[in-house]
This record gives structure tokens, sequence and C-alpha cells, in this order.
């Protein structure tokens, strides 16, 4: 039977489990704030570990919302959602006009934002001007503009910092974002590809290459282009004379404290609870865990459904996800909800 | 420096490594390429035999290397090239050609 | 460097720093090293500023060079602190200004315990009384003295005579500026501008005209410590410590250097002199060594006191340079001349550091 599921999101995971609940025939409004959809996978240029480009997974995600028939509306602003017996009604400003859709169910795709690296505030970004972070270098890499230094020179040495934001008291974010170390090790290899001649240096306390063929590009990183990985939180940035940054870390492996000067500093920034997930969570009244993401029903077996009957999740807004990991989590949630409005026995399961 | 005041001035410890020159573990980089992969795991130091008995520490010499502090020349003598290193590392750096290697850089710069 | 990105931190730092009625808690050594700073601040704050503040007779050490020393327990020092206090109080004040930065380090530190132990506090209030019969009210306000002259800047530059300006080229005169340890670096939001940019001594130095030089080591300790220094053979350590921030400094042509602790300027002012004899090397133009100034007497130059009545000659790193640069009048024979115009004899010239 045809139902009407609303899907707040329209980043990777809003769009697969669209895709997914809009090819079993259901009847799927999938709105997104921003002017295009895609989220955060605009932003990336080459993805790991393979390098290929984000804008292919863009389009393949792309092709399933039309194929399915999904009903995108982009520059949709929710105002509210109210909860009617066993439907919700959902409120949105969309084109001038204040619209009602009454939804059998909800999937909340909010994902994340990425950490304020002002925050870091030894690290001097947005004070020291060759300092930039992960996601600023990566926008530099999806214009094709030459990498420079603030001055306009390229760069001779860039050193990359693990962990800003993430595994950190001082910041109120103790968990690990899971992507970042990958990513420093993509950008690492990116960097030696557009510039042979810069020398790279990565601060790293922990290298987590978990994911299949990480391992191989960490070696590759060292064998192929060396790369240098140093052990060693960085404590602090400091600018040089001539507008280089100095860092200090502690040279863990030698025991030794050590400085060293960069040309460009970048900071490998985490994954933080987005501001559209808490604007989502307080309309719908949903729980959140101990790091300010969702709480999902259970951590092994129900990861795409809420303390709300009717309301799932799916991608980043549930924990720190690889965007394969969030393409698998979409569909998974799609087949859930599925489920779910057939009244399917196989929901009915519990865990304690 | 002078001690009339009853005190000198300490050493600073930090490596500088702007100040450093890297000329030794590139040269010997070239003559093994796989030291290229190590990742200070210290597998190689857990088992060699002149650790247990004098304080050689391969793990800490390689990265010294690579931070260019190179006064290594006493060190490299306490390996017996008893090639236990090799048989552990786990990413298959031939660490006994890396010792080899290294005396041919001590030879060939004459330190 | 975006200045804009330190002022949206500094934002972050605000501090509450009373306005009038201070009690002024005076220094154990530092009227030994830089015998016209106290007295400076006395005067700017009763003559130039029109305010009252307070100092008793009857008060005695904080304790903190003793208890950082581990001569001193941390339960005695706590109500000595208390007798401090009580003194406060019983002059109808609730402002409390310490002079010495670690002072006003160890009272936030006992505040702070105070607040998340109020058992502790109770203890003391009765070792107090059984000790002296006195009681205390905790104050409404704790700032330091650097603080103070912070929050008044803007009067002090209505009043000022001189400006941070070279006047031979008209450029803003350079300045570092360190603050102490204690001040931030324990409790970041207890300091003006928090502890990675602390700005108490930066929004002088910028409200009188002058530039603030940003450098590597800024946030690196000067080495005082205590109980490193207080033995003699450790003094390598302290002096290596400062000796890496004169390095650092060095390419950036500092003017002068502006600190907030008794402790950093008397490191600075004397080990550039120690440097001096133990290596020949001298930092600034000329082996004149960088002027070392605490923010009173910044202060008080500013506002057109006599270098002589401040206390400028016991410094063992010329300030000379600086004056020249400030076009300040003052007389150079009157260097050496007691109050009474008798001449007090001149100190030996150092071997490398300009002497004047």
């Amino acid at each position: 039977m045809k139902k009407t599921i609303i899907i707040i999101g329209a980043g990777i995971a809003g769009m697969e489990a669209a895709t997914f609940l809009g090819s079993m025939e259901h009847n799927v409004i999938l709105l997104e704030k921003d002017q295009e959809p895609g989220g955060h996978l605009k932003n990336w240029q080459k993805l790991f570990p393979t390098l290929r480009y984000g804008k292919e997974i863009l389009s393949f995600l792309q092709e399933g919302i039309k194929i399915a028939k999904v009903d995108l509306k982009c520059n949709a602003i929710i105002n509210n959602i109210t909860k009617n017996n066993n439907t919700f009604i959902v409120n949105y400003s969309h084109q001038q006009q204040e619209i009602n859709i009454e939804a059998d169910a909800i999937l909340v795709t909010t994902g994340y934002d990425t950490f304020d690296a002002t925050k870091k505030e030894e690290y001097g970004y947005g004070i020291y001007d060759n300092v930039i972070t992960s996601a600023d270098l990566e926008k530099i890499f999806t214009t094709g503009k030459p990498i420079i230094t603030a001055k306009g020179d390229p760069p001779k040495k860039i050193g990359f910092v693990h962990c800003v934001g993430s595994r950190d008291e001082k910041v109120g974010h103790v968990y690990c974002s899971k992507v970042c170390c990958v990513t420093g090790v993509k950008q690492a290899i990116e960097i030696k590809e557009l510039l042979p001649q810069c020398d790279v240096f990565c601060f790293y306390m922990d290298m987590r290459m978990y994911g299949m063929h990480f391992e191989a590009m960490y070696k590759k990183a060292q064998e192929e282009y060396g790369v240098t990985f140093i052990r060693g939180r960085v404590s602090e940035a400091c600018e040089n004379i001539d507008g280089s940054i100095l860092i200090k870390v502690e040279d863990t492996l030698a025991a030794r404290p050590l400085k060293m000067s960069v040309d460009l500093l970048v900071l490998l920034i985490g994954f933080v609870p987005s501001e559209g997930s808490k604007m989502v969570g307080n309309m719908l009244g949903l729980q959140t865990g101990v790091n300010g993401f969702y709480k999902t029903a259970d951590q092994h077996a129900l990861t795409n459904i809420s303390n709300v009957p009717g309301v799932f999740f799916a991608g980043a807004c549930t924990s720190p996800k690889t965007i394969t990991n969030t393409i698998t989590d979409a569909r998974a949630a799609a087949s859930t909800i599925a489920r779910y409005l057939e009244n399917n026995p196989i929901f009915q399961r519990k865990l304690t | 420096m002078s001690n009339f005041f009853g005190y000198q001035i300490h050493n600073d410890r930090q490596i500088n490594f702007d100040n450093n020159d890297l000329y030794i573990i590139k040269y010997v980089d070239s003559l093994e390429p796989t030291l290229k992969t190590c990742i200070s795991c210290g597998t190689c130091t857990a088992t060699c035999t002149a650790t247990q008995f004098t304080n050689f520490n391969l793990r800490k010499l390689i990265t010294m290397l690579r931070r260019g502090e190179n006064n290594i020349k006493e060190e490299i003598n306490k390996c017996m090239l008893c090639g236990k290193c090799s048989l552990v590392c786990p990413r298959g750096v031939n660490t006994r050609n890396v010792i080899l290697a290294i005396k041919k850089t001590i030879n060939y710069f004459n330190l | 460097m975006k200045e804009e990105g330190k002022r949206k931190i500094w934002r972050e730092y605000q501090k509450e720093i009373a306005d009038d009625k201070y009690y002024y808690a005076r220094s154990c050594i530092r009227q030994t090293f830089f015998p016209g700073s106290e007295a400076a601040f006395i005067n700017i704050l009763k003559k130039e500023l029109n305010k009252d503040i307070f100092d008793s007779a009857q008060h005695t050490t904080c304790t903190g060079i003793a208890y950082h020393a581990d001569v001193v327990p941390f339960e005695t020092t706590m109500t000595v602190i208390a007798r401090q206090f009580a003194l406060m109080t019983e002059a109808g004040y609730e402002n409390y200004v310490p002079s010495c930065i670690t002072s006003f380090g160890l009272y936030t530190e006992v505040l702070e315990t105070w607040k998340e132990f109020p058992e502790v506090e109770a203890k003391v209030r009765e070792h107090l009384f059984k000790a002296t019969k006195r009681e205390f009210k905790k104050p409404a306000n704790l700032a330091h003295a650097s603080d103070v002259i912070f929050k008044h800047r803007h009067e002090i530059t209505a009043k000022a005579k001189y400006k941070l300006i070279n006047v031979k080229t008209g450029k803003p005169l350079r300045g570092v500026e360190h603050i102490g340890c204690h001040y931030a670096k324990m409790f970041p939001h207890k300091g003006v501008g928090g502890a990675e940019y602390p700005y108490v001594l930066a929004g002088m130095i910028q409200e009188w005209g002058g530039e603030v030089i940003d450098y590597p080591e800024r946030r690196h300790c000067c080495g005082f410590g205590f109980r490193q220094y207080l033995v003699k053979a450790n003094r390598g350590y302290s002096i290596a410590c400062s000796k890496k921030k004169f390095e650092a400094m060095e390419p950036y042509k500092p003017d002068f250097i502006l600190t907030n602790c008794p402790g950093c300027p008397m490191f600075f002012d004397r080990w550039q002199y120690a440097i001096s004899e133990m290596e020949g090397k001298t930092y600034g133009e000329n082996g004149q060594g960088i002027p070392v100034l605490t923010y009173e007497e910044l202060a008080g130059l500013v506002l057109g006191y006599d270098p002589w009545i401040l206390g400028l000659q016991v410094h063992q790193t010329p300030v000379e340079p600086l004056l020249d640069k400030m076009g300040i009048d003052y007389n150079p024979n009157a260097k050496f001349l007691g109050p009474n115009n008798e001449y007090l004899n001149k100190p030996i010239a150092p071997n490398f550091l300009k002497f004047y």
C-alpha cells in the first residue's frame, strides 16, 4: 500500500533512502534547506581510498531520485512538525508558500556540521593567515586554483594536524570523527601530486586506517610520495616573522620536543552534530546520545530507529560515517521504514 | 660557556627541524627504499638481541635519523647483525640491510 | 595576521574589574627589584585617577613563593590568605587588588577551592579565628593591579604626556608583551583575553599608541617558577627559558618588553646582563639590550613621571634608548642622585651590555 514519507535533508543518506523508498512505489517528499541536494558531498573533490571524483557519486545519487520519481524540494525550511495519532503533519515554507503535508513516517537525515576550528585557539585559525582547515583545502582542490600561501607563493612545506576538534576534552568532543585520518593521508597524497617539490608532514596521535585499502594508502603515501608521519599532537602554532607557521610538537617516538616551520598548516577538523539536527530534534523530541548525535534504539541492530515511533534515522546524524557507510545506512533505513509501514512482524523484534 | 655565576645555561633539547640536515637518511633511503614505509612500531627493537643488554634502540635510531639528528656512528656498531629484526617487521622493511646501509653511509660521508 | 580573529577571542574572555575602592596588597619582592613601581601605581590611582586605594600596614606575604616552593602547605597558605581578607574586611573594602601575579593566581586558586569545597572554607574560618580572633568576608571582586590599569587605560590616555611613538620616525613603538604564568594559564576565564591571546598588556600598548609583537615563543614561561630558581645550581634551567624567548624575539627588533609579574621583568632585565657576561651576546641594537618595563613604569612614563622617580635607574638593561625614542624629557645626570641630590655611586659597568 502506498504511503507518504517525508525525508528531512537531501544529503547522501537522504537521497539514497529516498531512491529506495521511491522504488518501492511510496510517495517520497525530500526536503532540503540548501538550494541544491548533496550536502557535504558537494564539497569533496576526490574521495578516499580510491581518489575517484565525488561528483560521480553525486550524479549516481541524483539519477536515483530521478528514476524513483522522488519529489525533491530545495530551499525548503521546516517550521514545525506535529504528531497526529499515527501520522505527522509537517509544516514547511517553500517558494513563499506555507505547506502542510501529512506523513506516515519521517526519515531524519540532517547530517553533520564541521568543527569550528576557531575554538582551538592555540592553532590560530582565523588569526594566522597560513592556518587553514581540511575543508578549506578541499575547496581549493575543487576550484582547481593553485595551492599558495597567504603571500601568494607555492608552499615548500605543509603540515597536517590530526584530531582537531575530536578526541578532545577541551572542546567538548571526546569521540573520534572516524574519517579525518584517512582524509589527511588522501590530501597529503593529493598535495604531493600537485606540488611534488613540497614536503608534507602529518602530526598524528594514532593513524586510524581501519577501512579496506586505507592501510595501503598510508603505505603508499610513505613509499611513493615521501610523506613524513610524526607521532605527536601539535600543542601550539605561532607565526614566524615571514608569515610561515611554527609548530611545537613532542616527537613522542623520539621522546623529545620538536619545532618546525611550515608554510601552510592544515587542520583536520572533525564532525559535530549539525544545527539542523538540533532544530529537528527539538521539534520531534528526539533523544541525543552522550556525544550530541541522535541516540538510536540499539547500537548494533536498530541503528535506524529513534525514540519516536514513526521517526527514523540514516547517515551522519547518528554518528560520523564514511560515504560508503552512509549509503549502506540509507538503504537499510529505507528497508526498515518499509517494514514498519506494512506492520511486518520482523519489525516487532525487540532488544534490551 | 662561562660558569662564574655558579650555573651554566642549559642546552635546548628541542629538535629544531628547520636547522637539521636530512642528508644521512636520504642516502640510507636511496640504498634501502623499504625503510620509507617504517611506522616506528618498535617490533624490531622488541626482538633485538642488542637491545636486551645495551641501550641500542633501532626504532629510536631510525626515528632520530629521520629528524636529522645524525650522531649515530657509535650506536650503529652495537648491532650484531643477527637479523631477528627483519623477521618481524610488519611493513616488510629489510631492517638488516638498513643497518648495513647506515654503515655504508657513515663511510660514504666520512663521519 | 588577522587582528579581528584575536578580537573575537578577546571578547570571549571578559572579566569583571571593580571601578573604585581598591584594597591593595603589595608584593614581597617587587619593591626590591623595582622600587618605584608600587608607589607609581598608588600615585596614578590616587592623583591621576582620583580613586580610593588603601594598603594596610599590617598585611603579610600571601606565602605564594613558599607554597610554590613546597615549603608551606596549602592549609597554612589558605589561613594566611584568610587573614589578608580579614584585614580587607576590617578596613571596609571588598575589591581586592594584589600587586603580584603569583599572588593573584594563588588568591584565585584559593577562592575556587573554597567555591568547590565549602567545608574547606569553613575549616579555614575556624583556624583563622582560633589563631587571630579575626573574621573575614570573601572579596566581591578580585582583580590584578594590571587589570586595574587596563580598565582605566582610556583615562590614562586622556592625561598622557607622551605616547608610545618613536618621535624621530613617527612610527608606533613595538612592544613584546609577557604575562605572568599565574595570570591566566590556570584559570583562563580569570584573565582578560584568556590564556592563548591575553589582552591585558596588549590592550595597554595599543591604547597608548604602540604596536604589539606576536612572536613564536610568546607563550613560553620566563623560567622563574620558584622551586628551581631558589637553588642556585638550578638557575641554568631558568636562564635557558628566558634565553629561548630572547632568541625568538630578536628578529622582530622590539623596542621594549612589557610584563605584569614581579618575577618576569626581574628575569628579563637581569638575565640579559647574565647572558651577556656568560656568552657575550646582547639583544637589541648596538649592545643596548631590550628595555624591560612593568606596567606601572610604562603607565608612569606615559603620564610624564620622572624616570628616576619611577626607579628606572636600577634596571640592569638600560632604559635610556626607550626614553630617547619616546622623546621623554629627563636628566641623565640625575640618574645616580639620591632624594637630597647626594651622589649614590655608580655601579660597575658590565662588559658587553651598554651602560649609561
